[in-house]
């Protein structure tokens, strides 16, 4: 692997029987091209809470990731409701989920301290009825 | 221990997964998803009360062996249409989560 690979998926907001192709699918090609296990679960684990944070909060949105051989760059961008508070939605056991989100085991408050603990680079920008952009860097072992 | 050797020990049913064979070590017990996103270990025995289709999608990228869904409780079709596409197992038993990590803690 020279080169970068990119790869961009449309998240739909509407669909939970859909929910976490596109992080099934990124774990998929990292396995083809070989990274490392650690590496792959690191990924696997933060870009899930992403995706699934665009499907309930966000009415989906759109991930960009970029494979290189020495990291994983994982950019997401919805022009969901926004967070008003970060520093509070960061906090872990908070969250706004509903309670039929609830049923399906979604609103533990951990998805945003998963997505930190688990990236090496973690960069969260909100605007209230614009947007939230998440942007994960995950390194590879050299 | 493979899940194979579980399914005997246990009495486990298997709902979905066809022939997947994989290495089993430890059992963790959750339904909050991103619990069980952080804190399931590598290649454990997952089990939850929750059926809908997202435990697939937990199970394949939290590196879970197998789920086990106690009490007879009733799993979603769809989940087992796309556990059996992705090849994630899933097993059921009449016995409640706290009877099957005992038994779990014995073999
Ligand atoms: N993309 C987003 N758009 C709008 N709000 C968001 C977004 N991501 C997170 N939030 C807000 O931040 C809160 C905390 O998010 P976090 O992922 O930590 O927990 P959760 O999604 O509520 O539950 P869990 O991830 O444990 O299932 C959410 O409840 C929501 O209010
Ligand atoms: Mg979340």
């Amino acid at each position: 692997m020279d080169k970068s690979i990119v790869l961009k998926y449309d998240v739909d907001g509407n669909d939970f029987s859909l929910a976490g192709e596109a992080s099934s699918s990124v774990k998929k090609v990292l396995l083809s091209l070989g990274f490392d296990p650690e590496i792959i679960r690191k990924v696997s684990i933060a870009l899930y809470e992403g995706e699934m944070n665009m499907v309930i909060h966000a009415n989906g949105g759109v991930i960009t990731v970029e494979i290189s051989p020495e990291e994983i760059h994982m950019l997401l961008e919805d022009t969901g409701p926004g967070i008003e508070d970060i520093e509070l939605a960061m906090q872990e056991g908070y969250s706004t989920a509903s309670d039929k989100v609830r049923e399906l085991g979604f609103g533990a408050g951990m998805g945003l301290s998963n997505m930190k603990k688990y990236s090496d680079v973690f960069i969260i920008t909100s605007e209230v009825n614009k947007g939230t952009r998440v942007e994960m860097v995950v390194k590879n072992k050299q | 221990m493979t899940t194979k050797d579980l399914e005997k020990a246990l009495g486990l049913v298997k709902i979905a997964g066809g022939d997947t064979v994989k290495e089993v070590s430890g059992m963790y017990i959750c339904d909050l998803l991103s619990l069980v996103m952080s804190k399931a270990r590598q290649n454990c025995a997952w089990i939850t009360v929750q059926t809908n289709i997202n435990i697939v999608a937990v199970a394949h990228l939290a590196d879970i062996s197998c789920i086990i869904i106690p009490e007879g409780i009733a799993v979603d079709n769809n989940t087992i249409v796309k556990a059996n596409d992705e090849g994630i197992l899933i097993y059921q038993s009449q016995k409640t989560s706290y009877e099957l990590a005992v038994e779990f803690s014995k073999l």
